[in-house]
C-alpha cells in the first residue's frame, strides 16, 4: 500500500530513531515526500555520503571506467592502479557490441597495471609506459587508450598526462586520455562521469584531426548520449531513430567508437537519454559547436511517443510524418503488450532505489501497466534530477537520497511493495523478506528494456517477478496453518 | 517488426532479426571506421601463432584478464565467516560496492559490509574522523557484536593506523570500551584476495588469543583434544565446510571451524532476512586457542594464520586444497593420527564409492589434456585429482601463485607418468592462457567463469571450478572436498566430456554414427 504524506513522515522518524543524533540530523534532509506544487522533491542530495551506514553508492573510478569510457569497444582502458577495480568492473556492466574481442574491440576484457608496493613507493609512470608499448605490441589493432586513475594515483603524484602526451606523440596520431578518476573525489560515481565527460572534450575533442574519418553531414544527423546499451538498450532505441528518418552517426558510449566520439560535434541534435552522466558533454557541445540537445525518455510507450515527438519537433515535416508512422507501427504491438500483462499488473505498488535516470525514467513504463511507483530515489542524483522528477511522480510517494541498508529494509518492510528495483546488492536482501526484486541496473541480466521492443521484454520481466509462484512457498504449510 | 508479444524475442534473438543486422551493418560501415576486413582477419590468425605467444609471454608490465582480486576482498570473506560479525572496511567507498557486488553476484545471496567512505578531505587529513562516525554509525545501526576492521589501498597509501584509530574511536565513545574490533591492514597492492583472508583471518585470532589489541589479558593455552580446521578463500564454501563438518563428526572428532560463512552465505527465503547467520562465535574463537592441533585446507591462503597459530603451540598441518581419493585420504589420516580416532566405516564406504566411480568412468578421461587456471592452493589439489584419473594437467596457471609454488606444482606433475609435458605458469594471466590453449591445444580448460571467454576463442570446453562463477546457478552450495566432493567433481569431468562428445558427434548422417545411446 502506499502511505499518505503523513504516514510517510512518521516512518522517516520512526526509522531515524536507530542512528545517533548527529547522523540522524543529516541522514534527515536525504529523506521525505514528493507533495504536489513542490518544485523539488524537498530532499538534499550530492552529498558525501556518511561512514559505516551502508550506501549502495560506488565512486568516480565506477563513473568513469564502469559508465562512461568502458563501453567505447575499440579504445582499451586500463585499470591503473591494484587489481581489484578492474576486477570488479571486468565485464559486469552488460555494455554490448559487436566486435573481434581481444582484436580489435575489447569491451569485456579487464587491462590492469596491476600495482605492487614498488609501484606504490617509486610510482608508477615507468610503468604505464611500458604498458602501453606492450598494448601497442600485443593488440596492435585499438583505436586509443584511457588511463582510468584508481585510488593511489592521485595520492602518490603520478604525471599520467605527462606520460599520455609523451606516448601520444610516439605512436603519432594515437590517442591517450588520462582520466583522473580516483575513486576518493566526489562522493560518488557522479563526479566520475563528470571526470570522464571532461577527459572527452579535452582529450579528444580539442585535438581531433576534423578531416580524419570524414563523412558527408545530412541534415537529419543525430547523436545518441547517455544510453549504455546495457543488453542492447541503444540498439532499440536507435532503430527508432532511423525508422523516424534520423541518421544516428554516434553512441555514446554503449557499442560506441573512438570515431564516433570524434564525429558527434557534426551532430544536427544530440539526444541525451542519461541526463545524469552525460549533460556535461552535451552542454559543452552545444556551447561550442552550437549542437542543441534534447533530453528523451524510451521506457514505456507513453513517454516513448511523447519523446518522439519532441525529437522530432526538431526537425522538418518529413521527420514529423514519418514519426507518426512509426508511432502507428508499433501502436498494435503495444496495445498487445498492455492487454496480455496490464490485467497480471494493475495496482502493483513497486518502490525503486537506482542511479542515473531510472528514478524517474522508468516510472512511465510501470504506469503503462497499470502499476504504482510509491517510493524512489537515486543513488547519485543531484538536485536538478530531484526537480526533474517532480513530473513523474504523484502526491505522497516516499523519496530517499542515497538510501542506506538499514532504511531501505524499513521503508519496504513498512510500505510493503509488490515489486523492488534496485541493484544485486539489494536484490537477494528483499527477495529473502518474500519481496519480488528485479535488478533496474543490469535488467537482470535480461533486457533490452528501451523502445518498443524493449518495453515488450520490460512488461514480461515485471510479470514473471511478481507472479512468480515462489512467492507462495516462503512460507512452510504447517507454519501457515498455525 | 521483431518483437513478438506470444513470445518475446530475448536478446540473444532480438538482435539477430533483419532489421538490426541491417542497422548494425550500417553502423559499421558508415560510422565506426574500424580497421579493413582483411588487416582483423591477420591479426586474429596471428594471435594465434607461436611468435605471437612468445612476445605475450615477453611482457612484463601489462597484466591482461587475470584470475585474482585484491586482498579487502578477501578480508571481507574472512570477517564474514564469523557471528554476528560486520566487515568494515576503512577507505574509499566504491570498494564495499565492489566487494558486496562480486559476493552476490556468485552466491546469489546479499554480503553485508559497511565503508568507512573516504573522500578527498580525507586524503589530506587522514581518515580518523571517518573512523569515528563510521563505527559509531555501524554500531547503533547494524547492531553487529563484532566490527572487523579492514583497509582499502586509499588508506594504505595516506598510512592510516588502524590500531591508533579504534583506540581513539572508543575513547571518543564511539563504540563501548569493551567492543571487540579486530583489524587487519589489507594493501590492495600486495598480494591478492587470498592474501587479505590471511591477514584478516590472522587480525581476528590474534586480537582474541593475544589481549584485545593491548586492551585486554592474553589468553593462555590449555591444550584439548579438540583441533581446528580452517578452509582458507573458497568460493564453493557453503557446501565445502558443511561436508568437513560432516566427516569430522562422523569421526566424533571435537572441532572448531575458524571462519565460517557458510550459513550467512546460504540464508533460506522464508520472509526474513538475516543479514547476520551462523559463523565462528567469539566464545569459539577463544576456546580455539586451546585446540592441540589446527589444519589448514590452503596452505597458500594461511600463511600468516598459520604462523600465528604454530607460535602457540599448535601442531599445525597446511593442505593445499585437497581433493579426490588420494588428497581426501591424506587429510581424514591427518585428523585420525592428530585426534588417535580410527577413520569410521562409514567414510571407508564413501571412498570405496568414490573409486568404484573412477573405475566405471577412468577410461574417458585417461589421456586427456586439461588446462586449468586458479588460485595456488585449488591449482595443486586439482592438478594432483587429474593426475589420479589419469589425466594430464598440460597447462596449470595461477595468478596469484609464484615461483615456488610453480615448483611444487611442478615437483607434482614431475612425480607422475601423466604430468609428462606438463608445466605450471607462475603469475600468468588469462590472456596468457589464450596463447598456451592455441598453440598447445587441450581438451578441457578448468576454471572460473572468465574461462567462458577462452572457451569462445579458443573452442576449449570449460568446466566452471574456482571464484567467481557468475554465469552458473548454485554450484556453490555443493562441496567439492571429500570423497562426496570427489564424486561431484568427477561428474563434472564426465558431464563436460560426454556433452562435447555428443556435441561432436550429433551430424545427422555425417557424424551421427558415433552418437552413442551408451557411453
Amino acid at each position: 500500500m502506499s502511505l499518505t504524506v503523513d504516514e510517510n513522515k512518521a516512518l522517516i522518524e520512526e526509522v531515524l530513531k536507530a542512528y545517533p543524533e548527529k547522523t540522524a540530523k543529516k541522514r534527515a534532509k536525504h529523506l521525505g515526500t514528493f507533495e504536489d506544487g513542490k518544485p523539488d522533491c524537498g530532499v538534499k542530495s550530492n552529498i558525501k555520503s556518511l561512514p559505516g551506514v551502508m550506501t549502495i553508492r560506488g565512486c568516480a573510478y565506477a563513473g568513469s571506467k564502469g559508465v562512461v569510457w568502458g563501453p567505447i569497444k575499440d579504445m582499451i582502458h586500463i585499470s591503473h592502479g591494484p587489481v581489484g577495480c578492474g576486477q570488479y568492473s571486468w565485464a559486469s556492466r552488460r555494455n554490448y557490441y559487436i566486435g573481434e574481442t581481444g582484436i580489435d574491440t575489447f569491451g569485456t576484457m579487464q587491462f590492469t597495471s596491476d600495482f605492487q608496493e614498488k609501484d606504490i613507493v617509486f610510482g608508477g609512470d615507468k610503468k604505464l609506459e611500458k604498458i602501453i608499448d606492450e598494448i601497442e605490441v600485443l593488440f596492435p589493432l585499438n583505436k586509443g587508450i584511457t588511463v582510468q586513475s584508481e585510488c593511489p594515483i592521485g595520492l602518490i603524484g603520478d604525471d599520467i598526462e605527462a606520460v599520455s602526451k609523451k606516448k601520444a606523440k610516439e605512436y603519432v596520431g594515437k590517442t591517450i586520455v588520462p582520466v583522473r578518476c580516483e575513486g576518493f573525489r566526489g562522493v560518488s560515481q557522479s563526479l566520475g562521469h563528470h571526470i570522464a565527460n571532461d577527459a572527452v572534450r579535452d582529450w579528444v575533442f580539442d585535438k581531433v584531426d576534423p578531416n580524419k574519418n570524414a563523412f558527408e553531414s545530412t541534415p537529419y544527423d543525430v547523436a545518441i548520449i547517455g544510453d549504455y546499451n546495457i543488453g542492447g538498450d541503444a540498439w532499440s532505441s536507435r532503430i527508432l531513430l532511423e525508422e523516424m528518418g534520423l541518421r544516428v552517426i554516434a553512441q555514446w558510449s554503449g557499442d560506441g567508437t573512438i570515431a564516433e566520439l570524434e564525429n558527434t560535434p557534426k551532430a544536427k541534435l544530440n539526444v541525451l537519454h542519461c541526463y545524469r552522466s552525460m549533460n556535461y558533454i552535451s552542454r559543452h557541445m552545444e556551447e561550442k559547436y552550437g549542437i542543441p540537445w534534447v533530453e528523451y525518455n524510451f521506457f514505456g510507450p507513453t513517454m516513448i511517443e511523447k519523446s518522439l515527438r519532441e525529437i522530432a519537433s526538431h526537425f522538418d515535416d518529413t521527420i514529423k510524418a514519418n514519426t507518426e508512422k512509426v508511432i502507428a507501427k508499433y501502436r498494435s504491438m503495444v496495445d498487445e503488450v498492455i492487454a496480455k500483462y496490464k490485467s497480471r499488473l494493475e495496482g502493483k505498488k513497486v518502490m525503486l532505489f537506482v542511479g542515473g535516470l531510472r528514478p524517474r525514467h522508468v516510472i512511465g513504463a510501470y504506469e503503462d501497466l497499470g502499476m504504482e511507483v510509491v517510493g524512489t530515489g537515486y543513488e547519485f542524483g543531484h538536485n536538478d534530477d530531484y526537480q526533474r522528477t517532480t513530473h513523474y511522480v504523484k502526491d505522497g510517494t516516499l523519496i530517499y537520497d542515497d538510501v542506506t541498508g538499514y532504511e531501505f529494509e524499513k521503508f519496504v518492510e513498512k510500505v510493503q511493495p509488490d515489486l523492488v528495483g534496485s541493484g544485486i546488492k539489494e536484490k537477494y536482501v528483499f527477495q529473502k523478506m518474500g519481496v519480488p526484486f528485479r535488478q533496474m541496473h543490469s535488467w537482470d541480466y535480461s533486457g533490452p528494456y528501451h523502445g518498443y521492443d524493449g518495453f515488450a521484454i520490460f512488461a514480461r520481466d515485471m510479470d514473471m517477478a511478481i507472479n512468480s509462484p515462489v512467492w507462495g512457498l516462503t512460507k512452510a504449510p504447517w507454519k501457515k496453518a498455525a | 517488426m521483431p518483437q513478438n508479444v506470444d513470445k518475446v524475442l530475448d536478446h540473444e534473438n532480438l538482435f539477430r532479426e533483419p532489421e538490426y543486422k541491417a542497422m548494425f551493418d550500417k553502423k559499421r560501415s558508415q560510422f565506426e571506421f574500424r580497421v579493413p576486413a582483411e588487416e582483423l582477419a591477420k591479426q586474429i590468425e596471428y594471435a594465434k601463432t607461436w611468435e605471437y605467444r612468445e612476445k605475450n609471454f615477453a611482457r612484463e608490465a601489462l597484466t591482461v584478464n587475470p584470475a585474482k582480486a585484491c586482498q579487502p576482498l578477501g578480508a571481507v570473506f574472512a570477517a564474514v565467516g564469523f557471528e554476528k560479525t560486520l566487515p568494515f572496511v576503512h577507505g574509499s567507498q566504491g570498494c564495499v560496492a565492489y566487494y558486496r557486488s562480486h559476493f552476490s553476484r556468485h552466491f546469489k545471496e546479499p554480503t553485508s559490509c559497511v565503508s568507512s567512505s573516504m573522500t578527498e578531505d580525507a586524503a589530506v587529513f587522514g581518515g580518523l574522523n571517518n573512523m569515528i562516525d563510521g563505527l559509531a554509525n555501524t554500531y547503533n545501526l547494524y547492531k553487529p557484536e563484532m566490527i572487523a576492521v579492514s583497509t582499502t589501498c586509499m588508506a594504505e597509501v595516506i598510512g592510516d593506523d588502524l590500531d591508533a584509530f579504534i583506540k581513539t574511536s572508543k575513547q571518543k565513545g564511539s563504540i563501548p570500551a569493551e567492543f571487540d574490533v579486530p583489524f587487519a591492514h589489507t594493501p590492495a597492492f600486495v598480494g591478492s584476495h587470498i592474501t587479505g583472508y590471511d591477514n584478516a583471518l590472522q587480525g581476528i585470532i590474534k586480537y582474541f588469543w593475544d589481549g584485545k589489541a593491548g586492551q585486554g589479558t592474553a589468553l593462555t593455552r590449555i591444550p584439548n583434544e579438540s583441533i581446528n580446521f580452517i578452509g582458507g578463500f573458497d568460493g564453493f564454501v557453503c557446501g565445502n565446510l558443511p561436508e568437513i563438518r560432516r566427516m569430522l563428526d562422523l569421526m566424533g572428532v571435537e572441532h572448531t571451524i575458524l571462519c565460517d560463512p557458510s550459513d550467512v552465505w546460504n540464508t533460506p527465503t522464508d520472509g526474513e532476512f538475516r543479514m547476520y547467520d551462523g559463523g565462528t562465535t567469539k566464545a569459539q574463537v577463544e576456546a580455539a586457542i586451546n585446540a592441540k592441533a589446527t589444519i589448514s585446507f590452503q596452505g597458500y591462503s594461511t600463511e600468516k594464520t598459520m604462523k600465528l597459530i604454530k607460535e602457540h603451540g599448535h601442531d599445525t598441518t597446511s593442505f593445499h586444497h585437497p581433493m579426490g581419493v588420494t588428497g581426501t585420504d591424506a587429510f581424514l589420516m591427518k585428523v585420525s593420527e592428530l585426534t588417535g580416532k580410527p577413520i569410521p566405516k562409514e567414510l571407508e564406504l564413501e571412498r570405496g564409492r568414490l573409486v568404484d566411480a573412477i573405475a566405471d568412468s577412468q577410461a574417458h578421461l585417461h589421456g586427456k589434456k586439461f588446462a586449468l587456471y586458479g588460485d595456488p592452493d585449488l591449482m595443486l589439489g586439482m592438478t594432483a585429482f587429474l593426475l589420479e584419473l589419469g589425466a594430464e594437467p598440460v597447462h596449470v596457471l595461477s595468478t596469484n601463485g609464484d615461483k615456488e609454488w610453480a615448483e611444487k606444482v611442478q615437483a607434482l606433475l614431475d612425480a607422475s607418468p601423466f604430468g609428462k609435458n606438463c608445466k605450471a605458469y607462475p603469475k600468468a594471466d588469462l590472456w596468457h592462457m589464450r596463447s598456451l590453449l592455441f598453440t598447445e591445444k587441450v581438451d578441457f580448460l578448468i576454471g572460473n567463469t572468465y574461462g567462458k571467454y577462452l572457451e569462445r576463442d579458443c573452442g576449449t570446453p570449460l568446466i566452471r571450478l574456482g571464484f567467481p562463477i557468475f554465469d552458473r546457478h548454485h554450484y556453490h552450495r555443493f562441496p567439492i572436498w571429500g570423497y562426496q566432493g570427489g564424486l561431484r567433481v568427477l561428474t563434472m569431468l564426465l558431464d563436460e566430456y560426454f556433452e562435447a562428445l555428443d556435441a561432436n558427434t550429433n551430424g545427422i548422417g555425417t557424424t551421427d554414427y558415433s552418437y552413442d545411446i551408451i557411453r
